[in-house]
């Protein structure tokens, strides 16, 4: 199977998705580029990441459309062509501008169908790329996907490798309930094997990435890898671990957490997100409702400290959950508490 | 108020002094990130000097301005400290911000400087605040807000246009159209190509103005702020200018064509042009420019050893400042 970059795998999703079904298109800030410049380049950008490369030559303006800055028109529009039939792919540059189109997303996207008694289909997928690591600053780096699992009406996807990317995108295309799809800037050139014909990975399926014994360690995007690295390095020791990749934050496969913490008593869970009220205290709770008595110890909950992303290399890197404290929190979930 | 012809030789030189160190600040950049050596994304001024000089040698350190992602040249014109934003830049506990902010967010409260923007759109509104403090203190100080062609397409920047008039505020709107924003060309983006007759439709006068004329800029500001002032409210200023590098630095520019900045460099260069005018009209003997040019080099040149030479941030850094108190 070829081995290929999460960048091209997306990739390789939306060009299968527009050459199968004409109703999809994909907009956004710069996603051909090029427009109005004095080159005569049209495809000047192909996405500042280079997802959408390749689009606006095979599928043509009408279908891939550069817009102005103008967020909250973007998701507007993209909400307003799914309930006129269309499956629109919108691109948020970054994640960060949520905060420019948060109506849009809030209060439109995400209650049309409840709020019109079910009456309302509006297949929109909002594809944005987050995460620190890269000293982008306060405004560039956050990872926000607890803060859009907290509400009802969006199904929210974070890939960790190019096959689930691929994969999760087709399902987000071809899903009829708004989805909003994460991209971790750091994973782009993760490789992976990604088969070369399209095909769906269904949303609420965990991905189970290591078995073992001895402590369930549930991870999120970029902290899947950090986490591979860390148990990977205590296996030597013999010690063995779960790692649950839950691919999908909304809806969330509770099933296999709960049933991998019965089966070790210990969970450590790793989310790059802010500590409060984000993903890994969600989990943490559901799991003290659903699994207390499985549990032999507190649960440990990997994160960032409660403060904005810092720009300096120094302190971002000190800000994002990495494989040596991940290991350190593998090692203190082994250990019994004393009981006071 | 004062226009460019009644400016003193002093304030001549100052005005090129600004503009000459925020080109070498950024020359000088421009080599530095190639090294590898300054961390993020950075969106050079380079080109634009005389829109934030013309409009910052209006301003005191008690008036406001709201700058953006491409903000070097505001903060050095409203009188940000050269060698705290270059540790700033390079991510040291002694930069301006502490290294928190970086290129894109760099703030200096003392001068006014009410923080660079990486959220485009996001100033405008913010400034239409400090227009609001202004106003209550009986306009005797100004409000600035700076944004490119692409910002003037963000719903904020509307709101802000048009609530700065209905409140009748002492806000400026410093509009700089580069022709670019990211990889877009301005004539597409924009629909009516025309962000001063935009900004006129909100209720309020704009006007449009060389970018690379320090002196028009200058006059062209000496007017919104005198109208600020006289408590008539709002103006804009578009700017039409280039930038000489490309959306930030990496940037292979495949949407600009080849020989485009190479022409403009010379048809588009404020310090040329600067000369041309002072030596014509002999207001400022031109030694004294060199001998400011070799000054800004060698000034630059300590920013960035000692920016170099800096320590980073430490642990307890990480944690400080979320809150005064919690
Ligand atoms: C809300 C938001 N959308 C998109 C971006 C990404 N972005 C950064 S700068 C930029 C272009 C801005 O163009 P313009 O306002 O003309 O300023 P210029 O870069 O030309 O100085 C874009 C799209 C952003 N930072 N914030
Ligand atoms: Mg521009």
């Amino acid at each position: 199977m070829p081995q290929i970059t999460m960048r091209d795998a997306l990739n390789q999703a939306l060009h299968q998705e527009m050459a199968r079904d004409e109703r999809v298109i994909v907009l956004g800030e710069d996603v051909s580029g090029g427009a109005g410049g004095t080159s005569g380049e049209r495809e000047a950008s192909g996405g500042i990441f280079g997802v959408t490369k390749g689009l606006l030559p095979k599928f043509g303006e009408d279908r891939v459309i550069d817009t102005p800055i103008s967020e909250s028109a973007i998701v507007g529009a993209a909400a307003g062509a799914a309930l006129a039939g269309l499956r629109p792919v919108a691109e948020i540059m970054f994640a960060d501008f949520v905060g420019v189109c948060m109506d849009q997303i809030y209060n439109q996207i995400a209650k049309f169908r409840y709020m019109f008694g079910g009456k309302s289909t509006c297949p929109v997928v909002i594809r944005m790329a987050m995460g620190a690591g890269m000293n982008m600053g306060p405004q560039h780096s956050q990872a926000i996907y607890s803060l859009l699992t907290a509400v009802p009406g969006l199904k929210v996807v974070v890939p960790s490798n190019a096959y689930d990317a691929k994969g999760l995108l087709i399902q987000a295309i071809r899903d009829d309930d708004p989805v909003i799809f994460f991209e971790h800037k750091a994973l782009y050139p993760r490789k992976g094997e990604v088969p070369e014909a399209a095909y769906t990975v269904p949303f609420g399926e965990a991905a189970l990435v290591r078995e073992g014994e001895h402590v369930t360690v549930v991870a999120i995007a970029r902290m899947v890898p950090f986490a591979e690295r860390a148990i990977d390095a205590l296996a030597k020791e013999g010690i063995t671990c779960d790692l649950i990749d839950p691919r999908t934050t909304s809806p969330l496969d509770e099933d296999t957490i709960i049933e991998s913490v019965q089966g070790t008593g210990r969970l450590v869970i790793v989310d790059e997100s802010p500590p409060r009220c984000g993903m890994a205290s969600d989990i943490a709770a559901i799991v003290g409702q659903k699994a207390f008595r499985s549990l032999k110890r507190s649960i440990i909950q990997v994160t960032p400290p409660h403060t904005p992303i810092p720009f300096a290399p120094a302190l971002e890197r000190l800000y994002v959950p990495g494989p040596p404290r991940i290991e350190a929190a593998i090692r203190q979930a082994l250990k019994d508490e004393d009981r006071a | 108020m004062t226009f460019s012809v009644n400016l003193s030789k002093e304030r001549l030189l100052r005005a090129y002094r600004q503009m000459k160190l925020i080109r070498e600040f950024e020359e000088r950049l421009h080599v530095e990130i190639a090294t590898g050596e300054i961390p993020g994304f950075t969106h050079l001024y380079a080109g634009q000097e005389a829109v934030a000089v013309g409009v910052c040698e209006q301003l005191s350190d008690s008036d406001y301005i709201v700058s953006t992602h491409r903000g070097h040249g505001h903060c050095i014109a409203k009188g940000c400290d050269v060698g705290g934003m270059m540790k700033e830049i390079y991510g040291r506990k002694d930069g301006l911000c502490h290294g928190k902010g970086g290129s894109m967010h760099i703030a200096d409260m003392t001068k006014g400087m009410l923080g660079a923007n990486a959220i485009v759109g996001g100033g405008p509104p913010i400034a239409v605040g400090a227009a609001i403090a202004c106003k209550l203190r009986g306009n005797r100080f100004v409000s600035v807000a700076f944004g490119g062609d692409g910002s003037a397409n963000q719903g904020t920047v509307f709101e802000a246009m048009n609530m700065a008039v209905v409140l009748r505020v002492p806000a400026i709107f410093i509009l700089e159209n580069n022709g670019y924003s990211e990889h877009t060309g301005a004539a597409y983006a924009v629909g009516s190509r025309d962000l001063a007759g935009r900004s006129r439709a909100f209720g309020m006068p704009a006007e449009c103005v060389d970018g690379a004329d320090f002196h028009a800029m200058y006059d062209a500001m000496g007017r919104a702020v005198a109208r600020a002032k006289n408590g008539e409210g709002p103006s804009t200023i578009e700017a039409k200018i280039t930038r000489y590098y490309g959306h930030f630095e990496g940037d292979p520019q495949n949407y600009r064509a080849k020989d485009e900045v190479a022409k403009l460099r010379v048809t588009m260069d404020c310090l040329k042009r600067f000369r041309a005018r002072t030596e014509a009209d002999r207001s400022v003997p031109q030694a004294e420019l060199d001998a400011i040019d070799q000054e800004a080099v060698a000034q630059i040149d300590a920013a960035v050893r000692e920016a170099k030479a800096a320590l980073p941030p430490v642990e307890a850094d990480l944690y400080s400042d979320v809150y005064i108190q919690y």
